[in-house]
């Protein structure tokens, strides 16, 4: 137990050094108004991810996506007459407090015009409050706990947003699975797992269902079986687990090793490459999606072909996403004729485009309205495929 | 009934895995009196080289006992002499010091394999390739799966081959008497240095045993995996009377099935902190250890 201890205490005391280091060239630095090289040259723009960790394939599709969109803004002769835009990406390694210190660093000391990211909810909660204190607009390509546009006006995204998300799964469960009980296993230690749950619980039970009391996990656990013994003894019509891939892989493995044969459904968080560890596991399992990469629209047949081009593998929901984000800054850089924060905030607010996952106009709220898929997951020949069933509106 | 026969297993499988990590930290201790928590990071190592070695070998294609057999072997004798090694550079230097100072050499050795493991491996969880095709048996409502199955079964193997060794070989009889005393042992003809090294391999090897055994069950691997499951295990191993070898097993099963008894009730959030509070409570009431003989410490 001192073991334990003593590596906390040092990780914190690490922590707090490099929080300190950072405030202290943050206050420095600080940007003033339209510097010198705020007209000529390439326009900085940044990304932060989970390009290692727990969530790696997110922050690896996101980069994928957003590299593919800004190709073809350069490609197409840039902005604001003829700017390339630079691309600087920085890992957080999955983790909150270094979601927080790369924004830091790519606002303050690489002095980029916006902030791309991040894809786990808990993460862009960690670092929107720095983007909004230096007025640098952040766009979430994929964050949907409701309360991260919530931060402040600088803040926008260009996914739906859970409170829709868990509307669709419980209607979905209710409607056409013709679920009447349901049980939930949430991950405590994400604010995405977490506003999904209650949000599913509250839409179900309002068709009418029965809830059973959600179950807790944390970001990490290997082993599910006791937990859903319990759940399994209640006999739930449906299970959802609404965490991230890495834990619903284990979590479809160890439901039908102990013979649970119920469909398992997920939300967006299902969306990554270990979920393939699950394998005939997630047969029978239902997530609810962004974008399905086999709709014929050419919008979204034209980005899956270059796609696949430069990356040599399919697209999913993620790099979609990033794509998305990176089109709705190109056009809001466009309409602002500058890259100052606040004019491009203003621009931001009111950007209408049409991207690979719907139109993307924003709301007042600085959130998208747009409809979500149900998928099909299905393991075949090794490899997970998503396999398109229906389409829900929001109201 | 079916649910709490179901959790019975579920505890005996989960604490079967503590068992095999807490095998050990105990037989280390036991001729050392070296609590060494780099133990839990070989498991780690001993996961990786089985990942390596079955992708090598292409088993997640074509899964075969066999193949799982030499993945399993060709894990333990890497391990084996990474344990070797890490005696031979880390401990053997200080080992004529003070007991701290092995202890917090042991510490540096850990993060060293962890830190050094993302460094090398990358932060990233890896999948481990499915080298047994996964079955489920199902009696009464109850399931098991082959793998937990093996898990348990090999614990057991493990607890005697391990106490047959110690307690019927000569190579047993020379580690009991390192343990009893290294200086007297020297004088009477004993490699000492060599008895250690053996035991380091010894243990070594059964981590990278149970390494490769959870990835099989539990298929994500990654650098830090040790660090919970090795400090759960080591608790295991001072609940169940550290140095002692049914100790371990007894340990490690206990705690296994308080886990999952936590785990079914409503503060399932708190199940890493089990394994704590029972390390305290132990150290409180019988410091000694359920198994572990409680006598005056030798000088």
């Amino acid at each position: 137990m001192r073991l334990a201890l003593s590596r906390c205490t040092l990780h914190r005391l690490a922590l707090t050094v490099a929080y300190v280091l950072l405030t202290t060239i943050a206050c420095e630095r600080r940007p003033g108004t339209g510097g010198p090289e705020s007209t000529t040259g390439d326009i900085l723009v940044g990304m932060y991810g989970s390009l290692t960790g727990d969530g790696a394939s997110f922050g690896q599709s996101s980069r994928e996506g957003t590299e593919l969109a800004v190709d073809e803004v350069n490609a197409a002769g840039g902005l604001l007459g003829g700017r390339r835009i630079r691309l600087l990406v920085e890992d957080d390694q999955s983790r909150p407090e270094e979601a927080s210190n790369a924004v830091t660093k790519l606002v303050t000391q690489d002095k980029v015009v916006a902030v791309l990211g991040e894809v786990a909810s808990r993460r862009s909660l960690a670092a929107a409050p720095i983007s909004q204190k230096y007025q640098i607009p952040m766009i979430s390509p994929s964050s949907t706990n409701e309360r991260v546009t919530e931060v402040g006006d600088y803040i926008f995204r260009v996914c739906f947003i859970d409170p829709f998300q868990g509307e669709v799964l419980a209607k979905f469960a209710f409607n056409d699975l013709k679920a009447r009980r349901v049980a939930i296993l949430k991950d405590i230690q994400q604010d995405y797992s977490v506003g999904l749950t209650d949000s599913i619980s509250k839409h179900f039970a309002a068709l009418g269902g029965d809830v059973m009391e959600p179950v807790s996990y944390s970001t990490g656990d290997a082993d599910f079986k006791a937990v859903l013994t319990q759940v399994r003894s209640q006999k739930p019509d449906v299970l959802f687990a609404t965490g991230y891939y890495p834990e619903a892989a284990i979590i479809v493995r160890q439901a039908r090793e102990l013979g649970m044969k119920m469909p398992i459904l997920g939300g967006d968080g299902w969306v990554g490459d270990a979920l393939r560890n699950g394998r005939e596991a997630l047969n029978n399992t239902f997530i609810s999606n962004h974008y399905s990469g086999d709709n014929p629209d050419p919008v979204v047949q034209n980005f899956v072909k270059a796609y696949r081009s430069t990356f040599k593998r399919e697209p999913d929901a993620i790099a979609a996403l990033a794509y998305d984000s990176v089109k709705v800054l190109a056009d809001a850089l466009t309409r602002a004729g500058s890259t100052d924060g606040p004019r491009l905030r203003d621009a931001l607010a009111t950007a209408d485009v049409q991207g690979v996952t719907g139109r993307l106009k924003i709301n007042e709220k600085r959130n998208v309205d747009k409809p979500a898929v149900i998928q099909e997951v299905t393991y075949v020949e090794g490899d997970v495929k998503f396999v398109y069933k229906t389409t829900i509106n929001p109201n | 009934m079916e649910t709490v026969l179901q959790q019975l297993i579920n505890g005996l499988s989960l604490g079967a895995i503590y068992a095999l990590i807490a095998l050990g930290y105990t037989m280390v201790y036991g001729v050392l009196r070296l609590i060494n928590f780099a133990h839990g990071d070989v498991y780690m190592l001993g996961a990786f080289a089985g990942y390596f070695l079955a992708n090598a070998l292409q088993l997640d294609t074509n899964p075969s006992i066999f193949g799982a057999v030499v993945v399993t072997t060709g894990a333990m004798a890497i391990c084996a002499g990474i344990g070797i090694l890490i005696e031979r550079l880390a401990y053997r230097p200080v080992r004529h010091h003070s007991r701290l100072t092995s202890l917090i050499t042991a510490i540096g050795v850990s993060l060293f394999l962890e830190y050094g493991g993302q460094v090398v491996f990358g932060a990233t969880p890896r999948f481990f390739p499915q080298m047994v095709r996964s079955e489920i048996y199902s009696v009464g409502g109850v399931q098991i799966t082959n793998q937990n199955l093996l898990i348990i079964v090999v614990a057991l193997l493990m607890m005697f081959g391990l106490r047959f060794i110690v307690q019927r070989t000569r190579i047993g009889k020379a580690m009991r008497a390192t343990s009893y005393n290294l200086s007297v042992a020297r004088l009477m003809g004993i490699n000492t240095d060599f008895i250690i090294a053996f035991t380091f391999a010894l243990g070594s090897a059964l981590a990278a045993a149970a390494g490769v055994l959870v990835a099989l069950a539990i298929p994500r691997i990654d650098p830090l995996m040790g660090l919970m499951t090795g400090l759960k295990a080591f608790v295991a191993a001072v609940l169940g009377g550290i140095g002692s070898i049914p100790g371990a097993m007894l340990g490690g099963l206990l705690i296994g099935l308080m886990e999952t008894g936590l785990s079914a009730t409503a503060y399932s959030t708190y199940r890493d902190a089990v394994a704590f509070a029972v390390l305290i409570l132990i150290l409180l009431v019988r410091p000694a250890g359920i198994l572990g003989a409680s006598g005056p410490e030798k000088v």
